[in-house]
């Protein structure tokens, strides 16, 4: 196994967020809150080995985003991002 | 939300790998390179959901088809590689992703990069370039342990064999066939430099493979000169398996 700590990129976590998100959230662009990187959502950082979801900027790696499927429902923390820009477009 | 797909095919790729064809009567439609989420549900309630990516073209029959490679302890690849049959229904939720896909109308040169499982997005876009009547310049990098792991082996062939439209070269990291070139090793510069398209090409280039091997080969190719904003990459866990 490998020694560091495993992350997926933000494709993985497309499935998950479609419950909230109605348009696709893999190419919207997000802005870190952090230290101001604007990338793709598909460039972040997925860790998924805890009981949610968790977003990392792939520059500074602050958290973006965190999602957590409970009995009670979804939770949405994007404190992490100052926007996600959609593309409106097709 | 989820999907009914109906198993109408399978297909042993390797010993270890199988794709499955499910007929989808909702399916909406799909662009290459995207997944979908398939959810196993126990008699107790368990449920269990894994991303596998679509390998088969757009198409107007509603059928998607995934490539499944058996992990060890992998409990849902062990299902759908060994005990899945003809006429069983999987959940799926789909497709998913706008990133990390090619579309037939794009016109820059393709560069496509695999490692192991991670053929199988890839595949997806060769086989829409081919039913959508491309004529868009495609090179596939594929590095896998060994040649009884190598994925569409025929369909790679024939492709690249007539009119040489996808150049693909084989990069073998365990064993090599006989009298093959090169020792078996891991992609590098020079591997690079010698198998995909010059930087001032522009091509817009997919990476898709395990995390370590997704780092290296991105860093390969903004290295040789390629605009990062060019290059997509898609990875999978440690395990192969997206969860």
């Amino acid at each position: 196994m490998s020694s560091y700590i495993s992350y997926l990129d933000g494709n993985a976590a497309a499935g998950e967020l479609s419950k909230v998100f109605a348009l696709d959230v893999t190419a919207a662009q997000g802005k870190c809150k952090h230290c101001g990187a604007t990338r793709r959502f598909a460039e972040a950082r997925l860790y998924m080995e805890g009981p949610g979801v968790v977003a990392r900027c792939c520059v500074c790696e602050h958290v973006l985003l965190r999602v957590v499927s409970a009995r009670q429902g979804v939770f949405l923390d994007v404190r992490g991002l100052t926007y996600l820009r959609f593309d409106m477009m097709g | 939300m989820w999907r009914v797909g109906t198993v109408v095919a399978l297909h042993d790729e390797t010993a270890t790998a199988r794709t499955i064809t499910l007929e989808v009567p909702d399916w909406p439609g799909h662009v290459a390179g995207q997944h979908v989420d398939v959810r196993l549900t126990a008699s107790d309630g368990y449920s269990a959901v894994r991303s596998y990516s679509i390998a088969s073209a757009p198409n107007s029959e509603r059928r998607v088809q995934i490539t499944v490679e058996r992990l060890p302890n992998g409990e849902v690849s062990a299902y759908l590689t060994q005990e899945i049959i003809v006429g069983d229904r999987l959940e799926l939720r789909g497709p998913i992703g706008g990133w990390f896909v090619w579309r037939s109308q794009q016109t820059e040169p393709v560069q496509l990069v695999a490692g192991g499982s991670g053929i199988v997005p890839l595949m997806a876009m060769i086989r829409s370039r081919a039913s959508a009547g491309s004529t868009v310049p495609f090179r596939l990098l594929y590095s896998v342990r060994e040649p009884g792991a190598v994925f569409y082996r025929d369909e790679l062939r024939a492709l690249s064999g007539e009119h040489r439209s996808v150049i693909v070269t084989y990069a073998y990291t365990r064993t090599v066939p006989k009298d093959w070139p090169r020792p078996p090793g891991r992609i590098d510069a020079t591997l690079i430099t010698d198998t995909t398209w010059p930087a001032d090409l522009g091509p817009a280039c997919y990476i898709c493979g395990p995390t370590p091997f997704v780092e290296t080969v991105a860093n390969l190719l903004t290295a040789s000169g390629n605009d990062r904003d060019k290059i997509r990459t898609e990875r999978f866990g440690p395990t192969g398996e997206r969860k």
